[in-house]
């Protein structure tokens, strides 16, 4: 009976918990898929603030490969993992990117938006984001590897959803790790980018 | 009474309690009334004048609102549709304000679905938005006006005596401000 009246509770608590409605566009519109509430960490991070950021090189959309080692010297880089294609705050996140280059500019920054999705997968759902004015990167094979390096690689092989930024010697600057259901707010992520600029 | 009695009793009065208050609420419909949504005051002035709520209060009712026809956008800062149309929403808001007729009567609001304060103001200079946009970060008014994707419109009339009702609600973008707004104005019956 105590199991049963366990059940229950646990039933109510992820019934009136699961109540973010992400992913809400009529761009995506019955073409997101709602994996549901996830465990919101699932990975250690094996990097940490003032380490040298593990460099990789990744394909991307526009069929280069791109490198973090390329940035070097050049540019702040900005690095956003996101869980999976066609998912609900995953769909939201990077649009938002996309109207705040601004940001990105003021502050001398590049964005890198990372997947574990392959690289046509990607096309169909970004293209559904209208044009991003940054490089979308997949980490599909060998699977998860720089996610991997990062330590936001989860259990199930997607990623976490990660925000890293990297200055211009390479020097990993910001790292957060968000609760995989939630977007983290802009206002974090702009606030560690002007704290960088202001060094 | 058993004491197993009692767990299970305790067991269906929560799960009932649960059902009534997160049961899926359906969208804004045509003829029908808003939930009892509570707005903060926003900070400038300029929206103060324009919503009519000038007395020193913190939030307000939306039928509260000082105008004849309410218009309310529900849109995301994230959505590439909101970002797309919202020229349109803007044309929209100018051809009401350069009409002395209308601007009066016809006020617009946006609420940011999931949207923080910080994300909402960005929205806001990014378009050089001239309505009361409202943040709704933790989705709770969302919510409450049935998850519906953004954008989203609702045109509400408001009456005298304070109470309202919906008279249009559209799913997606206006695109065509000109062609909206007489499509407002013909279902307002203004």
């Amino acid at each position: 009976m105590k199991k049963r009246f366990r059940t229950s509770l646990i039933f109510l608590i992820l019934f009136v918990t699961s109540g973010y409605a992400f992913g809400m566009s009529e761009a995506f519109k019955n073409n997101i898929f709602n994996p549901g509430q996830l465990k919101p960490v699932d990975s250690i991070l094996k990097v940490k603030v003032g380490d040298k950021a593990p460099d990789f090189a990744l394909p991307s959309l526009s069929g280069d490969k791109i490198s973090l080692g390329q940035f070097k010297g050049e540019k702040n880089v900005v690095i956003s993992f996101v869980p999976a294609a066609w998912t609900p705050v995953c769909s939201d996140q990077w649009p938002g990117y996309n109207l705040a280059k601004v940001i990105f500019d003021k502050n001398d920054a590049v964005l890198l938006g990372i997947t574990v999705d392959n690289i046509p997968t990607l096309y169909a759902w970004t293209n559904q984001m209208g044009k991003l004015w940054f490089p979308v990167l997949s980490d599909f094979w060998p699977h998860g590897n720089a996610a991997s390096m990062f330590g936001v690689l989860r259990s199930d092989g997607v990623t976490e959803r990660a925000l890293f930024i990297i200055d211009k010697s390479g020097i990993l600057r910001y790292a957060h790790v968000s609760d995989i259901n939630k977007r983290p707010d802009l206002k974090d992520l702009v606030t560690a980018l002007e704290k960088l600029n202001n060094k | 009474m058993k004491k197993t009695s009692i767990v299970n009793y305790v067991v269906i009065l929560l799960l009932v309690f649960a059902g009534i208050l997160f049961a899926e609420i359906a969208p804004p419909e045509e003829g029908g009334v808003l939930p009892d949504v509570i707005l903060s005051l926003p900070d400038e002035p300029v929206h103060q004048k324009y919503l009519g709520i000038t007395e020193n209060k913190k939030a307000f009712h939306i039928s509260e609102i000082d105008a004849e026809i309410l218009l309310i956008e529900i849109f995301s800062m994230y959505c590439p549709y909101c970002q797309k149309d919202a020229p349109a929403v803007n044309e929209l808001y100018d051809k009401i304000a350069q009409d002395g007729n209308l601007k009066d009567k016809i006020k617009l609001i946006g609420i940011g679905a999931g949207n923080s304060p910080f994300e909402v103001d960005f929205f806001r200079n990014t378009y050089k938005i001239q309505f009361p946009l409202f943040a709704d970060g933790d989705f709770s008014i969302h919510k409450r006006l049935g998850e519906v994707r953004t954008p989203f419109f609702i045109g509400v009339k408001i009456k005298k005596d304070g109470t309202h009702n919906i008279f249009y609600t559209k799913q997606g973008a206006i695109e065509d401000a000109p062609k909206f707004l007489s499509l407002i104005l013909d279902k307002a019956g203004i």
